[in-house]
């Protein structure tokens, strides 16, 4: 099994990507810290609204900006970095407004947009518009070429195309072409829908209100003139996700569900033709090698209560680390076995730089390494 | 207040992966085995309910799983179909609105409108007396709600609805909606957390988040698989001074108790932390060394809710 290092070998951008609670940001920040550590200049981007990274890093709060990770803090939790590590907290509805800011051809337009209720709750809550902004601020730092390598943190998904497909999603929706028959109830509408249609659209007047059919069409009449650029961008944005420098790294934990899940998604990448790098398996209990000591062999050691004990803990343990063995092995199946990083359960929780640290002690080390501090544990 | 189970209705939420879906079910166990009629929704298709019962697909239906427990999966297009029929009284208006696909397009466009309709399937269901004719009627309703962020805009989808529509009647429905998701007395909610740094500071700010901004009744946290104690710190010296003269074969299971050791060490900190974070009572649920969840472990945890 080769690391992070040989997965990441060329590359400018990590993508990690999973389903919730695997662990995904803390090992975002860890390949980040790992890398700035060896010398790049990395920026990791995390997603809203846990402030997960802000409590690894020590950071008060993260703005939409990057902002440098105090190398002392580094050096206090017992490591020398020889690059720089800067980090953020993606901010989505600000995203959204500057891309409008940015796209809009006037002021007025651009105000009219902003305070539509429509795009309001659009750019707050929609399915799809986290994960478009995510990707979007990728694309808009990756432009500066301010840094070395990117990593970014993608809002939790079970399936990969929740998070791939997010730009068309988001640019058919402004495109609103259904929304044409609320615009011209009569003319167009007519010859498209057919005769009738302006009776159904009094149905739905009746059923959904006048003013929030209103506040649709000034958002999508506010919206027409941004199309294309909104188009053109998220075209962009998708020809950097499937660059040879992008690399999307699919994270999991080890039990049955996410694993499953870990597989689908790896197949739903090779489909769509990404550059996947690997899986990481987070917290997977190992399973001992050699065969243990029975409970007669620890009642040499321990009174029969204590030896009892330690033996039905251990094999409560063993039934897990079989459990992971037998899901990790079908995940290697599935992929390139090489490409999987095991990451053991740690006997404590993971949300500093100490312990970012000591995840990269397995998610950096050679094949040989790895090896040693498994057995060492 | 009443006690969570004797409410009509229940969301489980917290952070993604803590177990959610399970205790959502073992919830609708927990209702069932008090002899109440009970359903488990699910609204994001992952047929979790089939799966731990051996069920074929459940689907927009209502499908019974055990005595006293149905389950569904809400698919917000079938639920946008419904209110419709259930809104529109003239069969003429009804479908010449479905011909014309207005509707369609107006739910495509429409930003928070599927989940809107999604958690009007909830309310129907807890009806005392249901808008579906001839429909069964529940005692409890327990949803299976989306994690901590999407959580937080899915309850929040009325209150917000209300605002974009200002007038009309998805206004009033909207609003009623908010209304009934808010009432203490019939809608509860509870947090799952696990013992772990993250997972317990996202606890604490969702409680805040749906006391402060949404309103609901935050009832329990759930602290999640906690480890049982198994060896206490005498135990600890007496393991650590073993490990030091012990041959290899006895090496792993020392280790593996001491690992276990520190880890409950942790999780009853991250209690401690939680007790401090949190102003709802907090029931701890046991870790199940179990490789997979069938049923008589579900019904383990129900007991203990």
């Amino acid at each position: 099994m080769a690391g992070v290092t040989e997965m990441l070998e060329g590359k400018q951008i990590a993508i990690c990507a999973g389903s919730g609670g695997v662990g995904k940001t803390t090992t975002s920040a860890a390949i980040a810290a790992g890398l700035a550590c060896r010398g790049q200049r990395v920026a990791v981007l995390t997603i809203d609204p846990a402030k997960r990274l802000a409590d690894s890093l020590g950071l008060e709060e993260l703005g939409n900006e990057p902002r440098k990770v105090d190398p002392k803090l580094l050096e206090r939790a017992g490591t020398e970095i020889k690059g720089e590590l800067w980090a953020m907290m993606l901010d989505a509805k600000a995203t959204f407004d500057d891309l409008v800011k940015k796209h809009a051809p006037d002021e007025e337009t651009r105000d009219r947009i902003l305070q539509n209720q429509i795009y309001r709750q659009l750019s707050n809550a929609l399915a799809g518009s986290q994960e478009y902004m995510a990707m979007e601020k990728l694309y808009e730092i990756h432009q500066e070429g301010r840094y070395d390598f990117l990593v970014l943190d993608t809002p939790p998904s079970r399936s990969a195309l929740d998070f791939l497909d997010a730009p068309r999603r988001l640019t058919q929706f402004i495109e609103g072409r259904g929304m044409q028959m609320f615009m011209r109830p009569t003319g167009l509408a007519t010859r498209v829908v057919g005769r009738g249609s302006s009776m159904a659209l009094g149905v739905l007047k009746r059923v959904v209100g006048i003013d929030l059919l209103a506040d649709l069409q000034e958002f999508f009449t506010a919206f027409s003139g941004m199309v294309g650029g909104f188009q053109e961008r998220a075209k962009r944005v998708n020809e950097l996700l499937a660059d040879p420098a992008t690399s999307f790294i699919v994270v999991c934990g080890p039990a049955g569900e996410p694993i499953d899940e870990a597989v689908y998604f790896h197949r739903q990448l090779v489909e769509a033709k990404l550059p996947v790098g690997g899986v990481i398996v987070n917290k997977v209990h190992y399973q001992s090698e050699v065969e243990p000591a029975s409970v007669e062999e620890l009642s040499a050691l321990f009174d029969e209560d204590l030896a009892e004990r330690v033996g039905s803990n251990f094999a409560d343990y063993q039934a897990l680390a079989s459990r992971d063995a037998r899901n990790i092995d079908r995940l290697a199946r599935e992929l390139d076995a090489r490409r999987v990083i095991r990451v053991p359960y740690l006997d404590e929780d993971v949300h500093d730089l100490e312990g970012l640290l000591q995840i990269n002690r397995y998610l950096f080390a050679s094949a040989e390494e790895r090896e040693a501090l498994v057995t060492a544990t | 207040m009443p006690e969570l189970l004797d409410k009509n209705l229940v969301f489980v939420t917290g952070k993604g992966g803590v177990g959610k879906s399970t205790i959502a079910l073992a919830m609708g166990m927990a209702g069932a085995a008090r002899g109440k009629r009970t359903i488990v929704c699910e609204i994001s298709k992952q047929e979790n309910a089939s799966r731990l019962f051996r069920k074929g697909e459940i689907g927009f239906n209502e499908v019974g799983v055990a005595e006293n427990l149905w389950a569904i999966s809400i698919d917000p297009d079938e639920s946008m179909r419904e209110y419709l029929l259930l809104q529109l009284k003239v069969r003429a208006a009804r479908d010449l609105l479905v011909r014309s696909r207005l509707f369609n397009y107006l739910a495509a466009a429409t930003p928070g409108l599927r989940e809107l309709v999604t958690i009007g399937k909830i309310w129907e269901l807890a009806q005392p007396r249901r808008r579906v004719k001839k429909a069964r009627e529940y005692d409890l309703v327990v949803v299976d709600a989306p994690a901590t962020g999407h959580g937080i805009a899915f309850l929040q989808t009325p209150r917000t609805f209300a605002g974009i529509a200002r007038v009309g009647p998805i206004h009033n429905q909207a609003k009623a909606l908010d209304r009934y998701i808010t009432d203490h007395q019939t809608t509860g909610v509870a947090i799952v957390s696990i013992p772990e740094e993250m997972p317990v500071n996202e606890s604490a700010s969702l409680e805040r988040t749906l006391d402060e901004q949404v309103g609901v009744a935050v009832d329990r946290v759930y602290m999640n698989a906690m480890y049982p104690e198994r060896f206490d710190q005498a135990d600890a010296r007496e393991l650590q001074e073993a490990l030091d003269g012990a041959n290899g074969l006895a090496r792993a299971p020392i280790n593996a108790a001491l690992s276990q050791y520190r880890r409950s060490l942790t999780q009853r900190e991250q209690l401690e932390r939680l007790k401090r974070q949190v102003s709802s009572p907090i029931k701890s649920l046991p870790f199940i060394f179990k490789p997979k969840l069938e049923v008589p472990e579900v019904e383990r945890l129900a007991a203990a809710l």
